[in-house]
């Protein structure tokens, strides 16, 4: 019988199996940040034991760092604690560091795909749940713990249980104006915030293969959303033009040879999945979230629902707890609801296109009165590009705030956050309570509608931007 | 980690059931970027009280505490294993431990020991009435001994193959060094690298 794609990077990179016990798998690239790795080297220092392979790792500052003044000591202990404990850690066991200030300092997922180090077949781990996103590459990518980043930095590799492999189909085009974030949240309110679990999940069809590396990387990155162990899309011509000439790309012999073995990597059409989820790409439409997870979203052209229309008792719980949370009434049209904040960056939406994509629509228009926007790019390299492109200058015109990289509002442990009661339309991927500020309302939406919805101040398509400057210009 | 065999000690008899992982650790502690150090948060809320049993100048020293049933409950955070490690506890006795809380223990080394509720009460009366009186935790012969006390606990193979030789899960795949060379011998080329050469 056939193998999946995730099976063949699983195979290529058993170091050991034997009967009864988890296979020991050999890791190529092993990323890290300042929140999940200071136990991990405190660990390595107590046994005395060196990281075995500094050639294969790396480490970059994100989750703390402020998106302002970054030339200022960072004002909050805690963050400045680990930003200076990593960069100790960093200089004591050899690692690659791309601290605050660096070119290629940025988020951690958007770091490792823009220097090339991402590539199909790689095994990589990291101590961050949306390590996913790296599948998009053909890469088997998994978030690990912090005793498991121990265990990488010592051994190079993990001992990891088997999975079950599931297809999700999209057919079809997505319609003009429907994004990979849309996809991605319709595809996660379909199977349920748990229908992944155990799960590496492969998106294939047509509609995916259209995508752009970018768009591709948003899929896999929220894979985890749905409670999946991974995400990955096979390998194509899209994705090698991708990385060929980054910094870390094969080069010569070495590339013929990387691409050889990377078209080996799709699934066999023979091959078996667990479980199989199909979409017609067709029938999507912008969508966003109304609730507390982010499988509680909708069509944005329909209404909050009303909890009584569950039939799941525990379901219906949850957007019971999730509209009296977020301050909605079941019915009220999504269309209606008035936002306070606009966040566009995360490893979700932070790369270069999502800045495009938000500028076109927000180009010689306004933010809204009393909203604030703020743009943080997933990266140096994504703000230099963006800079140089002129978008900077098309978020500021429009009274956006363009701020430094780094992780910023996707949760919140820098100063960006929301007030109590505050409520965002973000480009992240976490609508949890207090994510973004204790008492925050967030709702998960795609670039494209976050930057509409910062012109109208209610939860908006480009589509409905039309209206707006027409009535403007009566 | 080290290795337990067999420790002599004595104890706290923590007469408190459904003691979680938040009384153990308070998640303040948590922002902690270090494995030690957390000796002063174990327990911390109650040890405001000078009455509080772990404050008595007789309990100084003692490394075996003996707990009430469904020790360790709530948060899987690991801290709480450290934060007894760091006060001095080798070992935990208790009827019944939470899950996650005893995966943690046995990976770091800390000995939970499952025992029945009337062999805890006896261990309780006698190290309260006389504090200098001494616990006996035998992992080889899987035994719980004190004065008038003999009691058999049970440990699975593995657990204990890992305690008795203080192996975590880092030496253990470090024993199957020759396969890891042997693997990384073998890669491609082209595979990337975060140095370059
Ligand atoms: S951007 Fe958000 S989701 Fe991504 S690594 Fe940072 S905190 Fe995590």
């Amino acid at each position: 019988m056939g193998r999946t794609l995730a099976q063949k990077v699983w195979d290529d990179h058993v170091v050991r199996h034997a009967e009864g016990e988890p296979d020991l798998l050999f890791i190529d690239l092993h990323l890290l940040h300042e929140v999940t790795s200071p136990q991990a080297f405190d660990g390595l220092r107590k046994a005395g034991r060196p990281v075995r392979r500094t050639d294969l790792t790396i480490a970059t500052e994100d989750h703390n760092t402020p998106t302002l003044d970054i030339d200022k000591p960072i004002a909050d202990p805690v963050s400045r604690t680990q930003l200076e404990t990593l960069r100790k850690n960093c200089a004591e066991f050899g690692v690659r560091l791309h601290p605050l200030g660096d070119v290629e300092q940025g988020v951690v997922h958007v770091v490792g795909p823009q220097l090339g180090l991402t590539q199909p077949g790689t095994t990589v781990v990291c101590g961050d749940s949306h390590t996913s996103t790296h599948g998009a590459f053909g890469a088997l990518a998994f978030g690990i713990g912090t005793s498991q980043v121990e265990h990488v930095l010592a051994t190079q590799t993990l001992p990891m249980g088997a999975f079950k492999t599931m297809a999700v189909t999209v057919n079809g085009e997505l319609p003009e104006g429907v994004t990979a974030k849309d996809l991605i949240l319709a595809i996660i309110a379909k199977i349920g915030t748990g229908g992944g679990q155990g799960y590496v999940i492969e998106y294939r069809g047509e509609a995916i293969e259209k995508l752009s590396m970018e768009s591709r990387m948003t899929i896999c990155n929220m894979s985890i959303e749905a409670g999946a162990r991974a995400g990955m899309i096979a390998p194509d011509e899209t994705t090698f033009n991708y990385i060929q000439g980054r910094a870390h790309a094969p080069e010569g012999a070495d590339w013929d040879a990387a691409v050889a073995y990377w078209k080996t990597l799709k699934t066999d059409d023979d091959a078996v999945f667990d479980k199989e989820v199909v979409i017609e790409g067709a029938e999507l439409a912008p969508f966003v979230t109304w609730g507390t997870n982010p499988g509680q979203g909708a069509p944005l052209s329909s209404a909050v629902p009303d909890p009584a229309s569950y039939e799941d008792a525990s379901e219906k719980l949850a957007a019971e707890k999730a509209l009296e949370y977020m301050g909605l009434t079941a019915g009220q049209k999504l269309r209606d609801i008035k936002v306070d904040t606009v966040f566009v960056g995360s490893c979700t939406n932070g790369r270069i296109e999502d800045l495009r994509n938000a500028a076109a629509v927000i180009d010689g228009r306004q933010v809204a009165d009393g909203v604030r926007m703020l743009v943080v790019p997933g990266s140096v390299r994504v703000a230099l590009q963006a800079v140089e492109e002129g978008l900077d200058k098309v978020f500021t015109a429009a009274g956006a705030e363009w701020r430094h990289a780094g992780c910023s509002m996707c949760l919140g442990m820098n100063p960006d956050q929301l007030a109590p009661g505050e409520r965002s339309a973000s480009t992240s991927n976490r609508n949890f309570e207090g994510r973004q500020g204790k008492g925050g309302r967030t709702h998960l939406v795609s670039p494209q509608v976050a930057a509409a919805t910062a012109v109208t101040g209610h939860l908006a398509s480009p589509a409905d931007l039309t209206d707006v400057t027409e009535l403007a210009g009566v | 980690m080290e290795a337990f065999t067999k420790h002599t000690g004595r104890a706290v008899p923590l007469r408190r059931s459904n003691v979680d992982t938040d009384q153990i650790i308070p998640a303040h502690w948590l922002k902690k970027v270090t494995r030690d150090g957390f000796e002063d948060g174990l327990f911390e809320a109650w040890r405001k009280d000078p009455e509080f049993v772990l404050n008595k100048p007789e309990r100084q020293g003692a490394s075996v505490l003996v707990a009430g049933p469904d020790f360790g409950t709530g948060s899987s955070r690991e801290h709480a294993v450290w934060a007894l490690q760091n006060f001095g506890f080798k070992t935990v006795i208790s009827s019944r431990f939470a899950d996650i809380f005893r995966g943690n223990s046995l990976k770091n080394g800390l000995l939970t020991v499952v025992i029945d509720q009337t062999v805890v009460d006896r261990l309780w009366e006698l190290t309260e009435a006389d504090p200098t009186a001494e616990i006996t935790v035998d992992l080889e012969d899987r035994q719980v001994r004190a004065e008038g006390v003999t009691a058999d606990f049970d440990l699975d193979e593995n657990a204990r193959w890992r305690l008795l030789n203080g192996l975590d899960d880092i030496s253990i795949t470090l024993r199957n060094e020759p396969d890891i060379a042997a693997y990384e011998a073998s890669r491609p080329a082209f595979k990337p690298r975060t140095l370059q050469a």
